[in-house]
């Protein structure tokens, strides 16, 4: 099962909010109140360690995402909301697939994972399990090729996602608090 | 003040004096034990004793609403906080400045489905400005402090803090901090010079421009500002729900409320506007109507202190933020510097459309079928006789409406109401809260018979508290609103509406037995002949609560009407009457 999305309408909103307990549910609850879907939602640590940073992709039109970025700015944990704009910037999603695999098909297997740059994280006699790393793009390319093999199980982060250049979105959001 | 040695209780009750609250509604229960022993001692801080929680919160609105200090309501875990979520919704919703304390189990039970437990900072999350679990007793002084900072500041909100009972337990020491800290959160900027520039450009070329002032008036102490550019600028204004009585009726500015049950003038207003000046209104769904044909040919400037309504439903040409009194005063001094230069305003035409309306289509009402007494004019009575310099506070529903409509409101901070939430119930403990924090002035609860059976419990707090409200029944015995809507769009099928207290009925419950009962006056007035002498002799009795039963005609409608749904173009004046627009412009 994919979230089919409009690759114009998929935004991806980088928020910084204090690490503090609830902060995740108050955005995620932020989205379904005002009556929008995530189509992912990463979160981790940052360089600071009183500051996580939430990596939110969102499928709406323009008007909407304003608006949700209005709504996140009045959350009082949250810091600071940009938008990475796609070309000015780097996504990664990471993704484990459990692919069934006999002698026969290990071979092809391998030589498609090379085209991905992806590497086998556990092998058994009927399956492998294949990390790879990439866009969204990329990714659905990979189980595209590996369908026909017979996918077992999947499991996929959210996107994650950092601005190109030298700027730093932690310092820029701090300075002057 | 430093370092003395105290528990979390006391610590507590300390914090809310150093923040300034005066007065607290609340109730006590397990959780919330140790900080109402201190409580007990506490020189500055006044507590009420409610007789529900729901009360406690609509009674800190009211008293915050009225006096523009924070209000303070206090509650146990579990069902006490619970009880709190309508009064806290409701306050949020009208961006009412309010922190709510509430009791929690000990820290160590938190998640085990404990007695009483209940998660109210998950549950109030999307009807808070903010919330807060404190489970150490240290942090009690910077949290309280969080709290009245981000209740009162920006767009007012309510604030819940929710404090376990083993860090009221425990030891601490009381230190009032110096600075709030707070890193997400800041202050509303300076409205933007350029913009303001824009906005009066445009309402210098306007033809037909339009006020339209909301609450935000109210809640940013503005209305001598906001009057002084009205004024200033000879355009007619427009007061929502919200805003009534931020501009005196009186001015020959006002055109009315708009809205479902706006004036012709108002509606009309805005649907014909080539601009609309927004200060402090949300351009919510009671006052559009159908957006998509609300003022089809306005520009609209909209100025508000939180960015997030600003083209939230209709997109705004020229957006201002900041708070509604420095956007008064920037728009004044742009405009007066611009009038220096040249005066290029032409509104006549549009003032004689707007006067002509006004005239044609004032507000008013019809007699009633049965001869029972017309609902509008018990109010209107009330409001001649008690006076503007009176603070009314209305349930939800065709009373509130009415009030709205045929009170005359010459002070700001004198109309209090549900406005967005729509909570029945909401009257009586507004009114007390109120009459607190403005002991010295007349406070009605005008209720309706539906609304008043939600909350009357806290005439007992009224009673022993020495709170004396008035309260007026509009008694037609039916949830009267409900009953109308049934009447119009439900072929008259009149289900469950019927509340059996009015004309002909059991009357059950009689509000007069009832108010003997708590200890307050009784009176009944069922004839159009006494009611100026029942609302007279309500005005001397100042040593109890009045509860008067009017018991008035059932199938009175609150008109003009715009139904839901549907453009306000379609505005009824009555039943299937719509304003004939020969005189369009």
């Amino acid at each position: 099962m994919t979230v089919t999305v409009n690759p114009e309408n998929a935004h991806t909103l980088s928020v910084l909010v204090e690490d503090r307990p609830g902060v995740l549910a108050r955005v995620s609850a932020l989205f379904s109140r005002r009556g929008y879907n995530i189509s992912s939602l990463a979160v981790g640590p940052t360089e600071y360690p009183s500051i996580s940073r939430i990596t939110v992709v969102v499928n709406v039109d323009q008007q909407p995402l304003e608006q949700i970025t209005k709504q996140l700015n009045k959350l009082v944990n949250v810091i600071k909301i940009i938008q990475l704009d796609p070309r000015q910037s780097v996504s990664r999603e990471i993704v484990l697939i459990k692919v069934k695999a006999d002698n026969d098909s290990r071979t092809s297997i391998l030589e498609i994972m090379q085209m991905f740059r992806a590497k086998v994280v556990d092998a058994a006699p009927d399956a492998v399990t294949i990390e790879a790393t990439g866009t969204a793009d990329k990714i659905a390319a990979l189980l595209g090729m590996l369908e026909p093999f017979g996918i077992r199980e999947i499991v996929k982060s959210g996107a994650v996602a950092i601005g190109r250049g030298g700027k730093s979105m932690t310092d820029r959001a701090l300075k002057g608090l | 003040m430093t370092g003395n040695t105290v528990t979390g209780a006391e610590s507590l009750i300390l914090s809310l004096e150093h923040a300034g609250a005066e007065v607290v509604f609340g109730l006590p229960g397990g959780a919330i034990l140790p900080a109402y022993d201190p409580l007990m001692d506490a020189k500055k801080l006044r507590h009420i004793l409610v007789r529900h929680e729901q009360g406690a919160g609509h009674a800190a609105s009211g008293y915050a609403h009225a006096t523009g200090k924070v209000g303070v309501a206090i509650a146990t875990s579990g069902p006490g906080a619970t009880n709190l979520i309508t009064a806290i919704a409701d306050a949020q919703m009208d961006s009412i400045p309010m922190v709510v304390i509430t009791g929690q189990v000990g820290s160590s039970f938190i998640g085990t489905d404990a007695f009483q437990e209940a998660d109210i900072v998950g549950m109030t999350m999307p009807v808070t400005k903010h919330n807060f679990l404190v489970s150490d007793a240290d942090e009690i002084p910077m949290t309280i402090k969080k709290a009245f900072h981000i209740a009162s500041t920006g767009r007012p909100g309510v604030v819940l803090v929710d404090i376990t009972k083993d860090a009221q337990q425990a030891q601490t020491t009381f230190e009032w901090p110096e600075e709030v800290g707070l890193l997400g959160y800041r202050l509303p900027p300076r409205p933007h010079p350029k913009r303001l520039r824009e906005a009066v450009e445009l309402m210098l070329t306007a033809r037909r421009p339009v006020f339209l002032l909301g609450g935000g008036v109210l809640r940013g102490r503005a209305t001598k500002e906001v009057r002084e550019l009205v004024d200033e600028s000879a355009i007619p204004f427009v007061t929502t729900l919200m805003a009534r009585g931020a501009l005196p009726d009186s001015h020959p500015g006002h055109l009315g409320m708009p809205g479902m049950h706006g004036s012709v003038s108002a509606v009309s207003a805005l649907q014909r506007a080539d601009l609309i000046i927004a200060i402090g209104a949300r351009f919510d769904d009671r006052v559009t109507g159908r957006l998509d044909s609300f003022a089809p040919g306005a520009k609209i400037i909209h100025a508000d202190v939180d960015p997030a309504e600003i083209s939230k439903n209709r997109e705004a040409d020229v957006p201002i933020v900041g708070e509604a009194a420095e956007v008064a005063v920037g728009m004044l001094k742009e405009l007066r510097a611009a009038l220096e230069e040249d005066d290029p305003r032409d509104y006549e035409a549009w003032w004689s459309v707007l006067e002509n309306l006004r005239e044609t289509y004032p507000l008013g009402w019809t007699q009633t079928a049965d001869g029972y007494t017309a609902p509008q004019k018990v109010i209107s009575r009330i409001s001649a006789i008690s006076g503007p310099d009176s603070i009314y506070a209305s349930g939800v529903g065709q009373h509130q409406m009415w009030s709205a409509q045929f009170i005359d409101f010459e002070n700001p901070y004198t109309w209090l109401n549900s406005g967005g939430l729509g909570t029945m119930g909401y009257s009586v403990p507004a009114a007390m809260g109120a009459k607190v924090g403005r002991p010295d002035m007349p406070v009605w609860a005008i209720d309706g018979d539906g609304c008043f059976q939600m909350t009357n419990q806290e005439l007992a707090t009224c009673v022993i508290n020495e709170i004396p409200i008035k309260v007026a029944i509009i008694n037609n015995s039916s949830l009267g609103m409900v009953r109308q809507w049934q009447n119009l769009f439900y072929n008259q099928r009149y289900s469950h509406t019927d509340l059996n207290t009015g004309h002909g009925t059991r009357r059950i419950p009689d509000f007069v037995k009832m108010a003997d009962a708590y200890g307050c006056a009784g009176l009944r007035c069922e004839r159009d002949e006494d009611i100026d002498d029942t609302i007279r002799a309500a005005m001397e009795i100042n040593d109890r609560p009045v509860v008067i039963d009017f018991t008035v005609s059932a199938d009175a409608m609150v008109w003009p009407m715009v139904p839901a749904g549907v453009s306000n173009d379609e505005i009824q004046i009555a039943k299937g009457m719509t304003p004939e627009w020969e005189r369009e412009i």
